[in-house]
């Protein structure tokens, strides 16, 4: 899994790129949380899961895990460009009331 | 037509990926279309990493899954309208030798963990239930763990397109 960050008015976009699941989410936690971090300042951060190729329950974990330290940051957090199998995931965790999908 | 294959792999989750892919290979053979073949992905992707992580977190020595499939087309035909619809059918066992779970109920719950820390969902059971036609999971403390899932597979018959999966 890639995270790959670029920040554009003021809006942090984090995109995600690749397999997520229990494997590959400690390292895509690190770099997300590295980029979180160094985010200062920006109005909102913005998960982009266009490219992810794969992801099961790791991943409500993981963007739940992301959304509680942005907030601690004070950075709201969404989500953008779901796959629909992944969507499928994300809808049935409800977690869209807490990360909205732009 | 009967096809089975049988697979045994260490419980490490640098193998999730292998095992779900290796599955949804088999279930090729069976013509599924992309959501089919993306259900049977995630739901075994739940059950091996349930193995990976809670199975042999107390004894990680000789920390195994089995993993068995079966797919059967089914003779069985239900008419919609005037198109003639089979059923082609694949059985996944996912299985462990590892410590068992206590509270099968509690355990299949939506978002329940008993690692809340670790940021896990609680969610994989209640995929498995619903990615799934058919979901069974025993278990018995110390032997082990036994998930048993079916999935249907539409077929079409008549040369009518469903969208294909590029193997």
């Amino acid at each position: 899994m890639q995270v790959n960050a670029k920040r554009e008015n003021n809006i942090l976009y984090i995109r995600l790129c690749g397999e997520l699941d229990e494997h590959s989410a400690a390292q895509a936690r690190h770099s997300a949380d590295t980029l979180a971090e160094s985010s200062a300042l920006v109005e909102r951060a913005v998960f982009d899961l266009g490219e992810v190729s794969f992801m099961d329950s790791t991943g409500i974990g993981f963007l739940i895990g992301r959304y509680k330290k942005f907030r601690r940051l004070g950075v709201p957090v969404y989500i953008t460009n779901t796959p629909p199998t992944t969507d499928k995931i994300l809808m049935m965790s409800g977690i869209y009331s807490l990360i909205p999908k732009i | 037509m009967e096809n089975y294959m049988k697979m045994e792999i260490a419980a490490r989750s640098e193998n999730e990926s292998f095992a779900r892919s290796a599955v949804a290979a088999f279930a090729l053979t069976l013509n599924p279309s992309l959501t089919e073949l993306s259900d049977i992905k995630t739901a075994v992707s739940e059950a091996v990493t349930n193995c990976v992580v809670h199975a042999y977190r107390d004894n990680e020595e000789n920390a195994k899954i089995l993993i068995e499939c079966k797919t059967e087309t089914l003779p069985v035909q239900a008419h919609r309208g005037d198109r003639c619809e089979k059923y082609g059918v694949i059985h996944i066992t996912v299985a462990d030798l590892g410590c068992g779970i206590e509270d099968i109920d509690k355990a299949t719950t939506p978002f329940f963990t008993t690692l809340q820390d670790d940021e896990r969902s609680g969610m994989g059971f209640t995929i498995m239930q619903t990615f799934m036609d058919e979901f069974s999971v025993e278990s018995e403390k110390g032997k082990g763990t036994r998930v048993r899932m079916t999935k249907k597979i539409k077929a079409t018959e008549n040369g009518e397109v469903k969208e294909r999966v590029n193997a």
